[in-house]
């Protein structure tokens, strides 16, 4: 039976759409700023290209696949196959008074953003084409049944209480792994660690938080799928972390020196991911320690990561995965029915029961994403290769595989 | 007898070489944005999580051509406006010159690099006995 449009929640959600559509331009000059000139061009088209692969894959089977009629608990069948029967009647399993097309579209965004989001992991070195084949697999078969288990009618992770309210594990973590276990495949830039790779623009970097930022309103905030005091909670919780992890990371850096732009706009960005699968449960203050703690682990996850020399090179791992690894966990911790009765009580509020389905959550997302990534990124290496040739890599990609440079 | 500087100064000090030059009448000059290291070894930036070296700094290259009386005083007045006694001022170059031509009049020599109101003219030095 379908519910009653409301047209509060619908144009929130259209709004939210736009917002979170934002965020993959937003990312590209996120990434963009911080690679060297001569892979700018290459950077933004890596995150861009989403927007056209995901927007066609989502339409023709990608959302079947996650919100379609369970199979098992482990992936949506193909009954939404180019969006059949998803039409303006709502779905009262996912959201009971918008249209279903608009909750699938609202899901869209989502499914274009994520793949951006592991780009970062092997920017100014990835053979555009291998990329391709490689986006295209792992939507398919890691994001698409991974959304489905969290969210999906039925799903095994959903179905066992895990918490996660504007994706945690099936965005951040799963990029954040994705991008570990790609890094390791495809190996360093050449010359990393022995030639300083400075930013080119770090300016991009910096308004690419800025509009990530405002994005994530709709990401978190759009995540209630209403207009409603959820929704409010979720757009402040987003807000205050993203605040706090600012400045502590401000704080970080300048105990280590100076208090570096980068690293305070790296800080907002963490709070964001940090704060997403919480954020329609726990309160302002509570998203206070979340973005304070977040700050922390991932000041150090960097540091960690550079140590061992290893070139994740945006520090999707670092930043994303750990982020929303902590955010999933401070979930089990800080939620509470108070806020979302739809969600759960978390240990602070007498509930020590969330937090081991919030780990096993995590760690579920982490070994999946980890490992699907991981074995096909060697195939796709060991046939068609994964990397630009030498010379392809140092003439820069935006020439080698685009034919055109940023700036003339 | 013509002669070449080449000097290498910081970037911030553009400026003030620039005014320090135009006050003793040294009209014409052109520069590079050149980018290099010496003794300095570069600087240390910050980034994300920590800082890192970098070793090749943006420096100016000033080219000056100019007769060789007017040599150690615009010497002189570069090395005062450029100088700040730290590592990274800089170094300065000084070649002989073969020959300088001016496009327009075809003059050669010393009159191909004289200006109006230049060091020379202030000077009352003549185009002839320059």
């Amino acid at each position: 039976m379908a519910g009653e449009i409301n047209s509060g929640d619908t144009a929130w959600l259209l709004v939210s759409c736009a917002l979170v559509l934002m965020m993959t331009p937003a990312l590209a000059l996120f990434y963009g700023g911080m690679v060297r000139r001569k892979n700018l061009l290459s950077t933004l088209t890596l995150s861009y290209i989403f927007m056209g692969l995901a927007g066609v894959q989502w339409i023709l089977y990608g959302y079947s696949l996650a919100f379609g009629a369970d199979i098992g608990g482990l992936v949506g069948g193909l009954n939404f196959l180019g969006f059949n029967g998803v039409g303006a009647a709502p779905n009262p399993d996912y959201a009971k008074t918008i249209p279903h097309n608009l909750f699938a579209a609202f899901q869209m965004m989502f499914a274009v953003i994520t793949p951006a989001l592991i780009t970062g992991a092997f920017v100014e070195r990835v053979r555009f084409k291998s990329f391709l084949i490689f986006s295209l697999i792992w939507m398919t078969l890691v994001y698409d049944p991974l959304a489905h288990w969290v969210w999906g009618k039925g799903g095994w992770l959903g179905a066992l209480g895990a918490l996660d309210f504007a994706g945690g594990t099936v965005v951040h973590i799963a990029a954040g792994y994705s991008a570990l276990a790609f890094a390791m495949v495809i190996g360093p830039r050449k010359g990393f660690g022995n030639i300083p790779m400075e930013p080119n623009n770090i300016p991009f970097t910096v308004l690419g938080t800025g509009l990530l930022w405002v994005g994530w309103f709709g990401f978190n905030a759009g995540s209630a799928l209403a207009a409603n005091g959820v929704a409010v909670n979720a757009l402040l919780t987003t807000n205050t972390s993203a605040a706090t992890a600012g400045l502590v990371w401000m704080v970080l850096g300048w105990l280590d020196g100076r208090p570096s732009t980068l690293g305070i706009a790296t800080g907002m960005v963490v709070g964001l991911a940090a704060v997403t699968p919480a954020s329609g449960y726990v309160s302002p203050l509570a998203a206070m320690v979340i973005g304070a703690v977040a700050a922390v682990i991932c000041y150090y996850a960097i540091r960690f990561r550079q140590n061992r020399n290893l070139d994740e090179s945006m520090d999707v791992w670092a930043c994303h995965g750990m982020a929303s690894t902590w955010g999933m966990i401070a979930t089990g911790l800080f939620a509470t029915v108070e806020l979302n009765a739809a969600g759960g009580n978390g240990l602070f509020y007498g509930n020590p029961s969330q937090l081991p389905i919030q780990f096993l959550a995590v760690v579920v997302t982490m070994a999946f994403s980890f490992g699907v990534t991981l074995v096909v990124a060697k195939l796709l290496d060991m046939s068609i290769g994964l990397r630009a040739s030498t010379m392809e890599e140092e003439v820069g990609l935006d020439i080698s595989a685009h034919g055109e440079r940023a700036y003339s | 007898m013509l002669k070449k500087i080449e000097a290498i100064i910081r970037e911030d000090k553009l400026n003030d070489v620039k005014e320090a030059l135009k006050e003793i009448g040294i009209v014409g000059l052109n520069i590079f944005e050149i980018r290099g290291h010496g003794r300095q070894g570069g600087i240390t930036l910050v980034g994300r999580s920590g800082s890192y070296q970098v070793d090749l700094l943006t420096k100016i290259q000033l080219n000056i051509i100019l007769s060789e009386q007017n040599l150690e005083e615009t010497i002189e007045t570069i090395l005062n406006a450029a100088g700040t006694g730290e590592t990274g001022d800089g170094l300065i170059f000084v070649y002989p010159v073969e020959e300088a031509i001016r496009i327009r009049t075809r003059e050669r020599g010393q009159e191909a690099v004289m200006y109006p109101g230049d060091i020379d003219e202030r000077k009352g030095r003549s185009k002839a006995k320059a």
